[in-house]
């Protein structure tokens, strides 16, 4: 089973986003990065698959050079190698990565027969990238998958809406989209991130397109509420609590 | 013309999909509908009364169930009969993956839910990025527009109309029809209320400590008719299941009551939250960003204040 597993580098925000200052951009100077945590669930389904039928784990990403840090940290948790196409650090837009994701694809020696995704990047979420490498392969997908079973050759995959469960079939090779919760992700072990040092990282220049999907700025989005009005202090406040619940209706 | 896709399990609406529509409305007075499969009928009525002026029922005799790769073709070939300005879907997991397969027979962008569009040469959209928390200008360069409508951003406004019924037979290969949706698991709800329609959600974060302390959660839940809910740190270490996640990565809820206690109110937990009528922060630290969010705040130790709440609530219900 030779798995392939597209990732992204992210920024890791806290409570709040800084931009700089002409806007176009999140201000990362004091953001440590990491991959979307769909992505992570897509690793740790790729690691999982190859421990119990072998072939291989490989890892694929397009972004700055310094993406390499989050192929190595995703390495230690057992992939055996990884891409990285290298831009300038701009965002590419969706055609674009789709387009330089297929390129690399095609010109890998090993045949995919699983190809996983996250169901939306964390920070530009365009929910696209993956059905536009499928059809460019030729490839089935399911997307927003939450539970799998592989047997025979064949997927079979779950994916949750509202309170009922939608169940897919189908045939690999395919890429599959999963969610959060599809498994618990693994720390990296100490010999891991060991290993992961000396795994073998290709570095590749992609083709770059002029976007049509074009980031003019960004803007942080007002949060809509004035601060919370304080009750009080631990269990003394209860009794405020319970007249607050009586104003709003909750308690008769 | 204004394409919407009206999105249907099995004739049940989305009702997403109205608000979509009244997004169209607001580009063009002449907005029409499609609807993929037979059973999309029975959505005529409630979208003529939100303004659509044709529905295009999309048949095939292997359009039973969810088939989104068919969806897309289907749509693509009535795009290219009608040559509308747009098409639009709403900002749910299947209109955003529908239009990604329009957009990519189209070989056009696409720009995923967006809170404001203006028409033009290019297109101008405002579009949500990192679960809403930031917003994105955007200029899309292609002639059609390919988008969907951020979820909670318009509200449905209903104006009294009728939709005439055109049926359109739609060709389809068998690559099309590889994936779809075979069976159904049924309920995942665990037998009461869902965290999508509970009034009331008792949230726990890390600050419960671990998995024995969300039983003071749940006997608060109960008692409010409502359900548990927590964060992402709760659910990666295994404390709660993965289906009481709150969040961009979880579900997004809007209760009339978010109790949320011991959670400190990262943009991620938030981006699931936020819509809820009243939130009310259980949290030992006064600073904690949720606070900002909040409408109600005890500063405290969500161990004792949560007892304290449930028998000042069993007493008053004299139970
Ligand atoms: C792309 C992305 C997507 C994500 N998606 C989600 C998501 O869907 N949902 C989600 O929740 N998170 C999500 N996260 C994770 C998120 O960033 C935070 O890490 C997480 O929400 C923090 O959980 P917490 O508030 O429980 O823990 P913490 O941030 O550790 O906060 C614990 C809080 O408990 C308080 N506390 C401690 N002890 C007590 C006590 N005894 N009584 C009262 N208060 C106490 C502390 O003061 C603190 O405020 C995502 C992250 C990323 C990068
Ligand atoms: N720059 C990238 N490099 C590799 N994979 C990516 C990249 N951007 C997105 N992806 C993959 O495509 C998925 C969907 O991204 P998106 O279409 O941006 O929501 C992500 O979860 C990743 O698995």
């Amino acid at each position: 089973m030779n798995v392939l597993v597209c990732l992204k580098r992210v920024p890791l925000a806290g409570s709040t986003f800084l931009l700089t200052p002409d806007s176009k951009d999140i201000d990362t100077k004091h953001l440590g990065f990491g991959i979307s945590p769909h992505e992570e669930n897509a690793v740790e389904a790729g690691v999982q698959l190859v421990e119990q039928m072998g072939g291989s784990l490989t890892l694929l990403t397009l972004g700055p050079t310094e993406a390499e840090e989050q192929l190595r940290s995703q390495l230690a948790i057992g992939a055996s190698r990884a891409i990285l196409l290298e831009t300038d650090g701009e965002d590419w837009d969706p055609q674009a990565t789709a387009a330089a994701l297929v390129e690399a694809v095609k010109a890998e020696e090993t045949q995919f027969d699983l190809l996983l995704f996250g169901a939306e990047s964390a920070d530009s979420a365009g929910y696209q990238i993956h059905i536009r490498l499928a059809h460019a392969l030729g490839l089935p997908i399911v997307t927003n998958v939450k539970s799998m079973k592989i047997e025979n050759g064949i997927a079979e995959c779950e994916r949750v809406v509202g309170t009922t469960r939608e169940i897919y079939q189908t045939p690999l090779p395919a890429v599959i989209t999963v969610r959060d919760g599809l498994n618990i992700p693994r720390y990296p072990s100490v010999p891991g991130r060991i290993q992961a040092r000396k795994k073998p990282v290709d570095h590749k220049k992609p083709t770059a397109q002029v976007p049509k999907l074009e980031k003019v700025s960004l803007s942080v989005a007002p949060s809509n509420t004035a601060g919370a009005q304080v009750l009080g202090k631990g269990a003394e406040a209860v009794p405020a609590l319970v007249e607050v619940l009586k104003t709003i209706g909750i308690l008769a | 013309m204004i394409l919407v896709l009206v999105d249907h399990d099995l004739g049940e609406l989305d009702p997403l999909s109205l608000r979509a529509i009244t997004a169209a409305r607001r580009l063009s007075d002449d907005v029409e509908a499609v609807v993929i499969g037979d059973a999309g009928r029975s959505v005529a009525e409630v979208i003529g009364n939100h303004g659509v002026k044709v529905l295009h029922v999309a048949t095939h005799d292997q359009l039973t169930d969810y088939t989104p790769a068919a969806s897309g073709r289907a749509i693509v070939q009535l795009i290219e009969q009608l040559n509308p300005q747009a098409i639009l879907a709403a900002g749910s997991p299947r209109g955003n993956e529908q239009l990604a397969h329009v957009a990519t027979y189209l070989d056009l962008p696409m720009a995923a839910e967006c809170s404001e569009i203006t028409l033009g040469s290019p297109h101008r959209v405002v579009r949500a990025r990192w679960a809403a928390n930031l917003m994105e200008e955007a200029l899309v360069h292609s002639e059609l527009l390919i988008a969907t409508v951020l979820a909670f951003s318009v509200e449905a406004e209903p104006v009294s109309g009728q939709a005439s019924i055109q049926d359109f037979a739609v060709n389809l290969s068998s690559d099309d029809l590889r994936v779809r949706v075979i069976s159904r698991g049924g309920d995942s709800n665990r037998g009461g209320v869902t965290l999508t329609d509970a009034k009331v959600i008792v949230s726990g974060g890390r600050g419960v400590g671990g998995p024995e302390g969300f039983g003071a959660l749940e006997e608060l839940a109960a008692l409010l008719e409502g359900t548990v809910g927590c964060s992402r740190v709760v659910t990666s270490a295994g404390w709660r299941p993965h289906a009481e996640q709150v969040g961009q990565t979880g579900t997004k809820v809007a209760p009339d009551l978010y109790i949320a206690a011991g959670i400190s109110g990262a943009m991620q937990h938030i981006a699931g939250c936020k819509n809820s009528k009243n939130i009310v922060v259980i949290n030992t630290d006064p600073e904690a960003p949720i606070m900002a969010y909040a409408d109600y705040a005890i500063i405290g130790d969500l161990h004792q204040v949560i007892p304290a709440l449930t028998a000042a609530i069993k007493e008053m219900k004299g139970k």
